[in-house]
């Protein structure tokens, strides 16, 4: 079925009849879809629907597996970030990742968030601190660890550790957020300071958070696309997503009727 | 099917509807038929009755907010579930009404009626026929059906005028019967009003299914 393409204001990210095939396996299906800027989106399907291998897409880190092939494109601020002339560590600079799991490297909380500005080569002791406050101020985590910067960031709780991964993506100043599942290893205390969190982030950049807590898409989320078997089923505004999907299988998998 | 346990809460939460209704129904026909038979006795059970109905609406209320903080309803099942706390919320009204048909029927007291009731009897059983409709309607989520309902409600706006109406001209004629036929016209008024409320469920049951809310009883004021 011809599905319509949703506008979306200041769209920032337009996929324009992406598909991406596993060897022969097509993962994702003609996806079409405008991403607003300054907002959260979120993407949600059952596990296998191809949410994460999209969000992949959007930083070009589907580039690491061999097998990959993809039709289709992806602009970011109207560039095609699959162009030839891309260079994919500026691309990453613009478009950071958080994983599910909180993967803090093995050193101090201080060289994990400025991990990335030093690898592009800032070494100054005053920016490096102001970076490293900043990151950690709008990641939320400041004014837990202000005072033992230089422990080891395998310390921190979980929540900790995967709000400092969010401090780490954003020290590179990104203008897109990419989260895939970030809160499924953690607790609702912590979930919840994530969620906060995302949301005051979004004042300043694109929030896209893949999720398979359909209730933390509700709260946080602007936009919500639904997926299965790689294709995109709908997307809209969340609100409607949740009170009056138009598609029947977004409605039986939201109210558990199926998945 | 996933959820089984929520879907099955979800079904008798419907039945716990249904039967809310049918004490609705009861209560409205019989308290008609002991004004009609003049019986004081079964209008005061309507009357001691009405707290069952009420309690009713509070235990469907409970389980409506129980399954929304511990189930997080989504989508037709959560427009499901506040168009139920808008329903219950219309029938325990609709009991009162029926309530206070029984207690006009004893404020009438021993005196015989004015004249045989012809058109209130009438008017009793169109409202239960929407009545009924309606709570087809909302088991089988038929919007149509539910829309036509609003248009019966026309018919009982039209039988509670020529009520007045003709009690108006039997008070003029006979200005002695002033009290007993200013009660008769609140009789009217309490099954008039009942209609409306079933046009409010019919609308509940529309926004339900399409999620969509729609003005279907619109004044003709």
């Amino acid at each position: 079925m011809e599905k319509v393409r949703m506008e979306v204001p200041d769209p920032i990210v337009n996929i324009i009849g992406l598909s991406l095939y596993y060897g022969k396996t097509k993962a994702l299906k003609e996806i079409n879809l405008d991403i607003s800027k300054k907002r959260i989106t979120s993407f949600i399907g059952p596990s296998g629907c191809g949410k994460s291998t999209l969000i992949r897409c959007l930083n070009r880190l589907n580039d690491l597996i061999e097998s990959v092939t993809i039709e289709g494109s992806i602009q970011i601020d109207g560039q095609d970030i699959y162009a030839p002339s891309v260079d994919v560590t500026e691309l990453r600079k613009r478009v950071g990742m958080v994983f599910q799991k909180p993967n803090p490297f093995p050193k101090t909380i201080y060289e994990n968030v400025l991990y990335g500005p030093r690898v592009l080569g800032i070494n100054k002791k005053s920016s490096l601190d102001d970076i490293c406050e900043n990151a950690l101020k709008r990641a939320a985590l400041w004014d837990e660890v202000k005072d033992r910067l230089h422990m080891n960031a395998l310390d921190l709780s979980g929540g900790q550790q995967q709000r400092m991964c969010i401090a780490r993506a954003l020290a590179t100043e990104p203008e897109i957020l990419l989260l895939d599942e970030p809160c499924s290893a953690l607790d609702p205390i912590a979930t919840s300071k994530i969620e906060d969190m995302l949301v005051e982030l979004k004042r300043d950049y694109t929030v896209i958070i893949v999720t398979h807590n359909m209730q933390q898409a509700a709260r946080i989320s602007d936009y919500t696309g639904f997926f299965m078997l790689g294709e995109l089923v709908e997307f809209n505004i969340t609100t409607e997503i949740f009170t009056n999907p138009r598609e029947k299988q977004t409605e039986d998998y939201i109210t558990g009727r199926f998945g | 099917m996933t959820r089984e346990v929520y879907h099955r809460a979800l079904k008798n939460l419907e039945d716990e509807v249904l039967k809310m209704g049918n004490m609705v129904t009861d209560a409205i026909r019989k308290s008609v038929e002991a004004l009609q038979k003049r019986n004081k006795d079964a209008s005061r059970e309507i009357i001691a009755n009405d707290i069952h109905i009420n309690k009713k609406r509070f235990e469907i209320e409970e389980k409506c907010i129980s399954l929304i903080a511990t189930q997080q309803p989504m989508a037709v099942d959560l427009r499901e579930l506040t168009s139920i706390l808008s329903i219950v919320t219309d029938l325990e009204r609709m009991g009162d009404h029926a309530e206070g048909i029984a207690k006009i029927s004893l404020l009438i007291g021993d005196e015989p009626l004015v004249k045989p009731l012809i058109d209130i009897p009438i008017m009793t059983e169109a409202g239960l026929s929407m009545l009924e409709k309606c709570l087809r309607a909302f088991v089988n989520r038929d919007v149509e059906a539910a829309r036509r309902i609003c248009n019966e409600d026309d018919r009982v706006d039209a039988l509670h005028d020529q009520i007045y109406r003709e009690l108006l001209l039997l008070m003029i004629q006979n200005p002695k019967i002033i009290h007993q036929a200013t009660y008769l016209t609140w009789v009217s008024h309490n099954l008039e009003r009942i209609a409306d409320r079933v046009t409010n469920i019919a609308e509940r049951i529309v926004f339900m299914v399409t999620g969509r809310m729609e003005e279907m009883n619109v004044s003709k004021y």
